[in-house]
């Protein structure tokens, strides 16, 4: 690992002045960044330690009826909290579908969404990436890309955006709390990442010293709380990255959607919000066939950018499969194996 | 440039100068402290043998800086016995041939020490195989991890009803 020089703020504005220097980098639990710095992938030459920093660790309701859960709440810590998990069950499902115990004891809620891209040509130093280094080119397109994107991918790059948590976030139109040089702001989640295009080494639209103080769910988020869940394929069972996975919430009333929210993991360089799909079933009945109509919407787009044209179809049906567990409602308790679509759950329609 | 932290290792305090800040708290209790029990496989928080526990909570101590952890209190394999007596998971790992070759066991005990102290998994075997799909185990000794926890699990819900009837 190279070098860096240690510092611990022991303010946010502090923090940000420390940040703002080439080659800073923010650390809070390290879960993502020291495993891509032993590896040379991340040089950093300070890292800012935001760990201690007061006040960032709490998940409060506001008047509004909006969550503010603060940047450093470890993942454990919030979807294991009972009452947001209550709120926003897929999300508390998708937080316990990824990593391991170990890992979300440490990841932090600030960090998950500011997670890298498990590309392994991003990690192999040896290897062109643009991601990594910008105009090197993409040994991606001719390696094994598999796992790669199908959906907002270019020429330059077609990694994926590999968190869980994020997914049932931007379908639930969670916004970002950012401190920066010019005060605080608010962002959409959604509009956090940027799609690669011809500047994949450029992740997120954060400004250097910007530092992500909280996560926002607003009340709107509790309509779906009924039906509420998130799948995720994985290539076994339990501690894997998504190949594709959906998050899937509805609003029934009477029988018929209301209102749906959707999006997909897996396939673009961001969490991918699927609002094609959530029109289709806006006002109609939740029937398999109904569901088939808004994954084909959700994938329209979709195009393969290596061999992984089974993404497109593999994407589709599991968002068939959420939508259908969805409907079914959401289970009392988060599954054995959350997220998992070897889960047996009441509804669950395993040849969707 | 030095600096300096303190910790609780095991139930002792001990003031440590850190030479350089890139030292994870696995490399700590190796190289500084002498605590050998916590093993280093992957190194990169794929494989679990590193766990210990930070303030009561399993981590991956090949991810964590030291200088980050001034203050904490930690937990490894060599704090779990009480003298010669095992402690119960010990006892358990044994029992249920909970290993072969022994490499990832601090790890996976350590790992079933944060499992229970999480209380989510319960007496529930997949859930326990889930709550431990953090540690990997090369030897294939899974069957037998699984009944180690799960037995420790079923008493410490017992001696609870007993204790409540």
């Amino acid at each position: 690992m190279k070098s860096f020089d240690y510092v611990k703020p022991a303010s946010i504005t502090e923090a940000i002045a420390a940040a703002r220097a080439p080659g800073a980098a923010y650390l809070a639990a390290g879960t993502n960044l020291l495993d891509l710095m032993k590896g040379g992938v991340s040089r950093p030459d300070r890292l800012v330690d935001v760990t201690h920093l007061p006040g960032l660790d709490t998940i409060e309701q506001l008047a509004d009826g909006s969550l503010r859960i603060g940047a450093l709440v470890s993942n454990a810590d919030l979807a294991h909290d009972a009452a947001f998990a209550r709120a926003c069950p897929a999300v508390a499902e998708a937080l316990l579908s990824g990593a391991s115990a170990q890992l979300r004891n440490a990841a932090t809620v600030g960090g998950n969404l500011l997670q890298r891209t498990r590309c392994a040509y991003f990690y192999d130093v040896a290897g062109r990436c643009n991601k990594r280094a910008a105009g090197s080119g993409c040994d991606a397109r001719e390696g094994d890309n598999d796992m790669h994107a199908v959906l907002g991918w270019s020429d330059g790059c077609i990694a994926t955006h590999p968190s869980d948590f994020c997914v049932p976030l931007v379908a639930l139109d969670a916004t970002v709390e950012i401190e920066g040089n010019s005060g605080r702001r608010e962002l959409r989640l959604e509009d956090l990442h940027r799609l690669p295009g011809t500047t994949p080494e450029q992740e997120t639209v954060l400004e250097p010293g910007d530092l992500i103080v909280a996560l926002k769910l607003p009340a709107a988020a509790r309509n779906f709380a009924a039906h509420a869940r998130y799948l995720k394929v994985r290539e076994r069972t339990s501690y894997a990255f998504a190949v594709v996975s959906a998050a899937a919430h509805l609003a029934i009333v009477s029988g018929r959607i209301e209102q749906a929210r959707i999006a997909l993991g897996g396939v673009a360089a961001k969490p991918w919000r699927a609002r094609d799909a959530e029109a289709v079933l806006a006002g109609r009945e939740a029937t398999p066939q109904n569901f088939r109509h808004a994954a084909e919407a959700a994938l329209a787009a979709a195009t393969p950018s290596g061999d992984n044209a089974f993404k497109i179809e593999l994407a589709q049906r599991i968002l068939v499969r959420a939508l259908n567990l969805a409907a079914a409602g959401t289970p009392e308790r988060i599954a054995a194996l959350p997220a998992s679509p070897f889960s047996i759950h009441p509804g669950a329609l395993h040849d969707a | 440039m030095n600096h300096s932290i303190s910790l609780t290792v095991n139930g002792v305090r001990r003031d440590i100068a850190l030479s350089d800040p890139r030292v994870t708290l696995l490399d700590l209790l190796r190289e500084q402290l002498d605590l050998t029990g916590t093993k280093k496989g992957c190194d990169r928080g794929q494989c679990g043998a590193c766990t210990i526990l930070v303030d009561g909570r399993r981590i991956n101590s090949c991810l964590a800086l030291a200088i980050s952890h001034d203050g904490c209190e930690i937990t490894t394999i060599e704090g779990v016995a009480r003298g010669d007596e095992l402690h119960p998971l010990q006892a358990a790992f044994i029992a249920h041939d909970g290993f072969q070759c022994g490499f990832c066991t601090p790890g996976q005990i350590m790992s079933a020490l944060g499992l229970i102290n999480e209380g989510q998994a319960g007496c529930d075997a997949e859930r326990i195989r889930e709550g431990m799909s953090g540690n990997l185990c090369r030897c294939g000794a899974y069957a037998g991890i699984t009944e180690a926890v799960l037995e420790v699990q079923q008493k410490l819900e017992a001696d609870k009803e007993r204790r409540v009837a």
